[in-house]
């Protein structure tokens, strides 16, 4: 039994429901979507971690500790993500099945509760956030903040992306950036707290053996506080169809031992909505996604050019990006391998294994999220900001019938952007 | 095959000893996409002097590692490959009492079953391609070594044990590895590589009688002979050294804190030990209890802590880990709340609540397929059955956890890890 249904609770407040008993707890998110922007990033992130510290209710970590306890050990955790040009606010819980509670007590109903109320009726100091909580969480924010800084790896493709899509919204990285978030104080942050739950779209998540129906219940009475609102729309996201005839390239220079190398590529307009989209997953699996693709069975295996290399896809902005990691004088033929490899895919010299594996990979990469609580709440999330109503298993189908030659064609489509390389001082 | 229900937490497990000696566990999931395969031998880094046909053996520090990752190596080329090939995502892992390889795939998992039974029965090895992974582990070992969250654990057993070898790391150390050679690999997999020193467990949509079938086909059908392992001298009650301090590149002072225990029996007392273990930390330090609320407002511990107990053959203790300005406090106040609990006992709300919430936290995580295939082979290892856990669980009573806080979180039994910042010049 695996039955999905969708409902509206409020004006642009959505309900996706997943009944199946697989599971031995269910899993609740309530994600405000809030349109990506520069001068709210920082602080739209920040209000989860807030609101987390505690409730007019259960005002400290002591008191939300025990509630949570008191419902078999449940857990509730902010959690910021971007997806495509909207920034995804939520609060994510666990908690056991009603099924399994030892007395035959009812979980999911308290549960929604304290959801909710972490959500929606947080500890207030004289109109706004408790002071000292929002201070501890400011300094919490910009460790991690600075911490992907300190992961080489993604810093460069988080460079690249800000480089390449400077004018564009989907440069803003998810948490914000130091500055704006240095700046928030415990009532600008509560202006800004109230205008999302004003204008956001909200999405409500559901997976567990509860009946769709005792769900929509539940969170009616849950969020009954939100205000009303007929306009809240789920944000936009825009798409560039082509890069500039020449690829801009940047170079930094960082206290650093092993050099970054990240290429941005545009899809030439394939994204998720389009009919060739499952081409451009075959396309990117292929060339750079998988440990049997080109990237990492040449470049890094055959050629030793690198310590990896591989590429990820955004399915929302259409974006393709490669990111390696290479000694500083190899940056030129790295450069080159990477473009040969993907002149090759271009051209369709694809073996036989190579398509099938990707194939295998992929259908098997989409049919296992059925199985993982946390993996399928993420693919519906990254649904609902596109507005598609396909599940994992239809998506996998999709890539049973994907041509050699259509590979080659989203390959084809691919325009180099932007090029980072991160070098060390010596180099 | 038996079948054995554990109807509390809605599993079934079935169970068959084969001819050759080998135990088989299956978990049939119909409603799952994914299964998963799961194959250990009761060989760890801890074991490394052994007699096999009346011969003993004393083997280098990290053979047992070094071990599982030539097991990959086949006739034909790298098992790896293969099961990527079919969309599998395979790895291994070497702990201090067991080593484990396993798979998980939506497609082919007999085909995928039959090469992880294979690959790891028949060993090949050279002389070259032995010599070829000594620099990699090199490597690695390197990499740990120079990581202060695992060098304050490592140190902190050297503190807590005189001669149990799980004082040593399991990967060994760059000397230690110098001495094996193709020969050592050899001699240990027949000493502990035989389906009689095995288990195989599987969770997915699988057919129990077939997993058995497919075991017999690949596996030889006889029992060969098991080493019998020795770990030294028998251990003190006290701990070898109180306090064991180090400085490393860290930010912040971080530090592990454990409490010797008693060696736990075979059987289902192991699994017994482990929760009342864990239990009785929560109630003296866990993040519900006075003494853990009391820490962080005074700015003692942050977010970065953990703690729990650890089971081993031969050896347990309690352990608590995490950032602090001032570990020594920590310590103090710990002895300080266990000899109030021995005086005061432990308040009956809090023991109610803890164990309602430890109890949900267990039963959610059998979501994982790995979780609960690799805990049912060590829990075999141990003598006992792992979903047992769910019926003991009621039985464990709050005087026990004082008991054990009482005898155990003492000062003849207690040391301390502490990893301090360098000196930072000119601060």
């Amino acid at each position: 039994m695996f039955q999905v249904t969708r409902k509206e609770l409020f004006p642009g407040v959505w309900l996706r429901a997943i009944h199946t008993n697989k599971f031995k707890g269910f899993q609740m998110t309530v994600t405000l979507l809030a349109p990506l922007e520069r001068e709210n990033a920082g602080a739209n992130a920040l209000v989860p971690y807030v609101l987390r510290r505690g409730s007019a209710a259960h005002p400290d970590m002591e008191s939300m500790s025990a509630a949570l306890d008191q419902l078999y050990g449940g857990t509730v955790e902010p959690i910021v993500r971007k997806k495509g040009e909207t920034q995804c606010i939520s609060m994510m819980a666990s908690f056991l099945d009603d099924t399994y509670a030892l007395e035959g007590e009812a979980i999911l109903e308290p549960a929604a509760k304290l959801l909710c109320e972490l959500l929606l009726s947080p500890k207030v100091e004289q109109g706004a956030f408790d002071p000292d909580y929002v201070s501890s969480e400011k300094v919490n924010m910009a460790n991690r903040i600075r911490s992907q800084i300190n992961d080489k790896r993604s810093y460069a493709g988080c460079r690249l992306t800000q480089l390449m899509c400077e004018e564009e919204a989907y440069g803003v990285d998810r948490l914000g950036d130091l500055a704006s978030v240095e700046r928030i104080t415990p009532s600008s942050l509560w202006e800004r707290y109230q205008a999302l739950l004003k204008d956001c779209a909200v999405e409500v998540y559901f997976c567990g053996s509860a009946q769709p129906e005792r769900v929509e219940n539940a969170f009616r009475e849950a969020l009954s506080g939100l205000p009303v609102n007929e306009e809240r729309v789920v944000p936009d996201c825009d798409v560039r169809l082509t890069a500039a005839p020449e690829p801009r390239v940047v170079e930094e220079i960082m206290d650093v031992t092993q050099g970054k190398l990240a290429m941005g590529f545009r899809t030439g307009g394939i994204t998720c909505w389009e009919e060739e989209y499952p081409a451009l997953v075959m396309c990117n699996a292929v060339f750079g996604g998988t440990a049997m693709s080109k990237l990492f069975m040449n470049v890094r295996e055959k050629m030793s050019l690198c310590y990896y290399a591989s590429s990820s896809m955004e399915k929302l902005k259409g974006l393709i990006v490669v990111s390696s990691g290479i000694e500083f004088d190899k940056y030129q033929q790295a450069k080159d391998e990477i473009l040969h490899q993907l002149d090759k895919t271009r051209k369709g010299e694809i073996e036989d294994w190579e398509l099938e594996g990707a194939r295998r990979i992929m259908v098997g990469a989409y049919q296992a999220a059925l199985d993982d609580p946390f993996r399928l709440e993420d693919f519906w999330l990254g649904q609902t900001v596109a507005g598609l109503e396909a599940g994992p298993d239809e998506v996998a189908a999709s890539f049973e019938t994907v041509t050699r030659e259509q590979v080659a064609r989203a390959a084809q489509k691919l325009t180099l952007d932007t090029i980072y390389f991160l070098k060390g001082k010596e180099g | 095959m038996e079948k054995i229900e554990f109807a509390k937490v809605g599993e079934q497990m079935y169970h068959e000893q084969l001819e050759n000696g080998l135990n088989v566990f299956v978990f049939p999931k119909a409603d799952f996409q994914t299964g998963y395969a799961f194959f250990a031998t009761n060989y760890g880094g801890m074991d490394m002097r052994f007699c096999l046909n009346g011969e003993w053996h004393d083997t280098p520090a990290g053979v047992a590692h070094y071990l599982e990752h030539k097991m990959f190596d086949t006739k034909e080329g790298n098992a790896l490959q293969d099961l990527a090939a079919n969309g599998a995502s395979p790895n291994a892992f070497t702990s201090n009492a067991i080593t484990g390889y396993y798979f998980s795939s939506t497609e082919k998992f007999e085909e995928n079953l039959r090469i992880l039974l294979s690959f790891v029965s028949v060993p090949w090895f050279t002389k070259e391609s032995v010599e070829k992974e000594r620099g990699i582990i090199g490597q690695e070992i390197g990499m740990i070594e120079d990581d202060p969250d695992w060098r304050v654990i490592t140190n902190l057993m050297t503190a807590l044990y005189e001669y149990h070898p799980i004082r040593v790391n399991v990967a060994g150390s760059v000397e230690s590895i110098s001495h094996i050679t193709a020969e050592t690999l050899y001699a240990c997999h027949k000493a502990f590589y035989d389906p009689a020193n095995m288990v195989l467990c599987v969770a997915g949509p699988v057919e129990p009688e077939r997993i058995c079938q497919i075991a017999r086909e690949i596996l030889p059908a006889q029992a060969g002979p098991v080493a019998m392992k020795d770990y030294g001298e028998r251990e003190h009650t006290n701990v070898a050294c109180s306090l064991i301090e180090e400085s490393m590149e860290v930010s912040a002072p971080m530090f592990q804190l454990g409490f010797k225990g008693d060696a736990p029996e075979r059987g289902e007392n192991s699994l017994r030990q482990e929760m009342l273990g864990d239990l009785a930390m929560e109630a003296l330090l866990g993040g519900s209890s006075p003494l853990h609320a009391k820490l962080y407002q005074e700015g003692l511990i942050n977010k970065n802590y953990s703690y729990g107990y650890e089971g081993y053959p031969g050896c347990s203790h309690l352990v608590v880990g995490g950032e602090s300005r001032d570990p020594k406090a920590i310590r103090e106040a710990v002895a300080q709340e266990a000899k109030r609990i021995g005086a005061e006992g432990i308040d009956d709300q809090l023991w109610a609540r803890i164990k309602k919430g430890a109890y949900g936290m267990q039963v959610r995580q059998l979501n994982s397929f790995e979780n609960l295939c690799v805990n049912q082979a060590q829990s075999f290892f141990a003598g006992t059955d792992y979903l047992k856990f769910a019926e003991l669980f009621s039985s464990i009573t709050k005087e026990e956890a004082e008991d054990l806080i009482s005898r155990w979180v003492v000062e003849e039994r207690t040391a301390l890890s502490v990893i301090w910042p360098k000196e930072v010049q000119n601060a």
